[in-house]
């Protein structure tokens, strides 16, 4: 249990994901079945233990200490959890004879009944130290929050096993923690593990960005050109009755879109993007983020956010792998088979016609619909293959929007940055005229290089006001200010911010010496952009 | 004859309150029939000084009071001339200042750390001025003293406050530089006592590569290890003795305000450290940009604090800086009359 707590603690610390894909395959290699195997399923969120409520929690510490000092305690830490792990009392003159493993601790609480649970708990904190405690307890309540996605897990396995990482979402609806089947064919001591289980992801395509001079040298009559609908990835598959909806890196997300998946009642592997709306009447991505990062969704929002599926591809029909048949003959397929599907959930990516690149430049410039982010090319001689390759598969994004903001605060860094001060909040204008004042409206920390990095790093040092811990506020007055250029590829609404609007993808496009303070943009500018 | 107060906080002693034997002013803990200050945080006429902190240890006293290693501690960080005069208090023998008896005691908190007993007409005072319990190579071990009224610091005085065994805390460090080999990890930890004691862990953990060391250390590094204290191989972590090459999977330990600055951009990638007992809370780690927090304190945490105040057997306790209200009402709880004594101008500098 102590390794397992250690690396939880060690990755909630560690910010880059290089450092977090060691940690992870460290603790891989040196730690045995089944606990490695257990602590992937509680990472990946595939771990099931019946949950204890907070309530519960400090009933139970209560009844050990004086509530007074676990009220000061509680207060200092903020935290549930890590206040209970350090207050526990530890039974004097009670030193176990070794502390429970990870196995234990999740046997112990999976054999619990609901009733016995708080006392099978208690009796595991007894046994446990400080630290492993707290790992303890944030199994129960559930949601570890230590900043590892199950996609970062699933790279550290590859990088472990020196596969290719697809290989691993391929195999992975198929399995269950423990997990010793994967470890042991990672470790080169078993054979792969057969895919036995129905339904399972594939590995999906993916395109490349369209890079300077790369237009000239293909020929436009090679490729098709798709809208690139802004929504999320998904495969859908069917198999043998078990349906799945897949996320882009094998999450299964079902659960999240149960309206759609309802209506799954076909045998078939379908590539495609989910939107919001209907087909006929598209919604925005405001729409869609109704329906993003949610575990249940009530059915008043399935109602009023019904969720279908625009499809682009066909791997698998009825039984047969389409993964080999060139794009024009998938396409073909795919075209005959969604009419037999439910129109107000599946249709059809429309292509768009165009002779030239020039025409289609055109066409990307001035998209139809607000969720085009532009536009998609497909070799129609290409199969689907897993991965990135270079070639087949083009995305050719619309331009950046930008807007010229002003520096407002600016952190430290991690690692390599550690001493610079390199995460930046920028404000824009709002406000009437002659009591104008900045308002945040994002946070970038890239797209500037090095030297830049270094020149900002000085102004924040020359030109702080306050600093608050890690944060330093710089100043920035109609008179003084450092106005940077910020690219986002788009606008939500949010309530939780000021300015009622949040960037998506934000990142410095360049730096404004140049421009006066009082010459950066207003509020008004970015709010035109969210009612558009 | 007057009576207790019915709180039972006031201790009358043959007559005479504990609070006139020992009582805060503006200037420090002031005891009026010995006419001293202990630990003063203005310029007095007589200082009695606990340890070499700067906020425990000021200069410009007229007279100094203290253990000989708390003195030159005090001449390297202010000068040779950084009071009038100096007299040298030998730990455990009892000196007459008027009809006041006091007695060094060593405290267990950084090299030369001392707690002093103030003894008038048969009853004792304790000040133990910072102290902690844990075994600590780099100075004497705390020695409990008997007394009537203990006066304990409360730096860590909350129940969330248990420090880990240091070795343990050292293997994290060395099993992380095992990990990150092309990697640099800076410590944080500040310059008198912490420094040095994390530099003796890592020798006492085997650890026998040169230590790099930022320039803020080098005296009192120098000085501990001409007080017999062996910390190895100490070099400056300047960039004259090499390119940004030279610190990859180096060991760097320097006062955590440095790591902050540009002095820190000469090291490889970085893993910034920080030993504190303030890193037994998340949050503050987080908040720090520590990515290795190192539970290493130089102050007594919980157990620590609760395990001294019974031994020493007093039937009073003053709480000064730190969270006082926690120990005060475990004292409650045990029936041990407890009160904040509410001294100003005591940051933590040693921890």
């Amino acid at each position: 249990m102590n390794r397992f707590a250690e690396l939880l603690d060690r990755l909630v610390l560690t910010p880059s994901r290089n450092g977090k894909l060691t940690l992870l395959t460290d603790y891989f290699r040196s730690v045995e079945d089944p606990d490695r195997g257990l602590a992937l399923a509680a990472i990946t969120g595939d771990l099931n233990i019946a949950a204890v409520k907070p309530a519960m929690l400090r009933t139970l510490v209560t009844e050990r200490m004086d509530p007074v000092l676990f009220g000061y305690s509680y207060d200092y830490v903020g935290d549930l959890a890590e206040t209970v792990s350090l207050v526990w009392p530890q039974t004097p003159g009670h030193i176990p004879n070794r502390q429970p493993t990870l196995g234990d601790v999740v046997a112990k609480l999976q054999a619990a009944s609901r009733s016995d649970g708080p006392k099978v708990l208690a009796g595991l904190l007894d046994s446990a130290g400080i630290s492993a405690r707290f790992a303890i307890i944030k199994l129960v309540t559930g949601g570890l929050r230590i900043g590892v996605s199950a996609r970062l897990a699933k790279q550290a396995l590859a990088d472990f096993g020196k596969v290719d990482v697809a290989e691993i979402e391929e195999l992975w609806h198929g399995l269950t923690p423990p997990y010793i089947s994967l470890f042991a064919w990672l470790e080169g001591k078993a054979e792969k593990p057969q895919r036995t289980a129905l339904a399972l992801f594939s590995p999906v395509m993916l395109s490349n960005p369209v890079g300077d001079g790369d237009l000239e040298k293909l020929d436009p009559a090679d490729y098709a050109a798709e809208w690139k609908w802004d929504g999320i990835r998904v495969q859908a598959v069917c198999e043998g009755g078990v349906r799945r909806l897949y996320s882009r890196t094998g999450d299964d997300v079902s659960g999240a879109f149960p309206d759609l998946a309802e209506t799954m009642n076909f045998s078939a592997a379908l590539d495609g993007e989910l939107l919001v709306g209907e087909p006929a009447a598209t919604g925005t991505f405001s729409d869609l983020q109704q329906r993003l990062n949610r575990k249940s969704v009530t059915p008043k929002i399935q109602q009023q956010y019904p969720a279908f599926m625009r499809c682009y591809d066909a791997l698998q029909i009825n039984g047969e792998d389409l993964r080999a048949l060139p794009f024009f003959e998938r396409r073909k397929r795919l075209e005959t088979f969604i009419k037999t599907l439910d129109p107000q959930r599946f249709d059809l990516s429309p292509f768009v016609e165009f002779s030239d690149w020039p025409s289609l430049e055109e066409l990307r410039r001035a998209p139809p619909h607000p969720i085009i982010e532009g536009v998609m090319l497909k070799r129609w001689n290409s199969p689907y293959i897993a991965g990135r390759p270079k070639g087949p598969w083009f995305k050719w994004k619309r331009d950046p929007h930008t807007v010229d903001a002003v520096l407002m605060y600016a952190q430290r860094g991690h690692g390599k940055r550690s001493s610079f001060y390199s995460d930046y909040t920028f404000g824009v204008w709002s406000g009437p005229e002659g009591a104008e004042e900045l308002v945040p409206v994002g946070k970038a920390y890239f797209g500037f290089t090095d030297e830049e990095l270094k020149q900002i790093d000085k102004y924040v040092r020359d030109n702080t006001v306050e600093r608050f811990g890690p944060v330093r506020s710089v100043r920035a007055d109609r008179k003084q200010g450092l106005v940077l250029e910020v690219a986002f590829e788009g606008l939500n609404r949010s309530t939780r911010h000021k300015s009622g609007v949040a960037m998506r993808f934000p990142r410095i496009s360049r730096l404004r010496w140049d421009k006066p303070a009082a010459e950066a943009d207003r509020i008004e500018t970015l709010q035109a952009l969210l009612d558009r | 004859m007057q009576q207790a107060s019915r709180t039972g906080i006031s201790h009358y002693l043959d007559g005479m309150r504990a609070s006139d034997l020992l009582h805060p002013r503006p200037e420090g803990l002031y005891c009026p029939p010995g006419d001293f200050f202990i630990d003063p945080v203005r310029p007095v006429n007589r200082a009695l000084i606990t340890h070499g902190h700067s906020d425990h240890a000021r200069s410009g006293h007229r007279s100094v009071l203290a253990t000989q290693q708390t003195l030159d501690i005090m001449g390297l960080r202010y000068g040779e001339d950084f009071a009038g005069t100096t007299q040298a208090a030998a730990l455990g023998e009892a000196m007459a200042l008027n009809d006041v008896t006091v007695t060094f005691h060593p405290a267990g908190h950084v090299l030369g750390s001392a707690q002093i007993a103030v003894e008038h007409k048969g009853r004792r005072i304790v000040a133990s001025g910072d102290y902690k319990r844990q075994k600590d190579a780099t100075c004497a071990p705390f020695e409990p003293v008997k007394c009537e009224v203990f006066i304990t610091e409360a730096t860590f005085g909350l129940p969330v406050f248990r420090h880990p065994p240091d070795t343990e805390e050292i293997a994290r460090l060395l099993k992380s530089a095992a990990q990150f080999p092309e990697r640099s990890h800076l410590i944080g930890a500040y310059a008198l006592g912490k420094a040095q004691r994390v530099m003796r862990l890592l020798r006492d953990a085997g650890y026998d590569r040169p230590i790099y060391i930022h320039g803020a250390l080098a005296k009192l590094s120098e000085y501990y290890q001409s007080q017999g204290i062996d910390l190895g191989t100490l070099e400056p972590a300047t960039v004259d003795s090499g390119g940004k090459q030279d610190f990859t999977g180096a060991i760097v330990v320097g006062p955590p305000s440095a790591f902050a600055d540009r002095w820190a951009r000469r090291f490889p990638d970085p893993i910034s450290c920080f030993a504190s007992g303030w890193m037994r809370i998340r949050q503050r780690a987080k908040q720090g940009g520590v990515e290795l927090p190192l539970i290493i304190s130089d102050h007594a945490d919980w157990d620590e604090l609760t395990a001294t105040i019974k031994e020493t057997g007093a039937g009073e306790i003053w709480v000064t800086h730190g969270r006082e209200e926690a120990l005060v009402r475990w004292c409650e709880l045990e029936g041990i009359a407890a009160r904040p004594l509410h001294l100003v101008g005591y940051e933590d500098e040693g921890d």
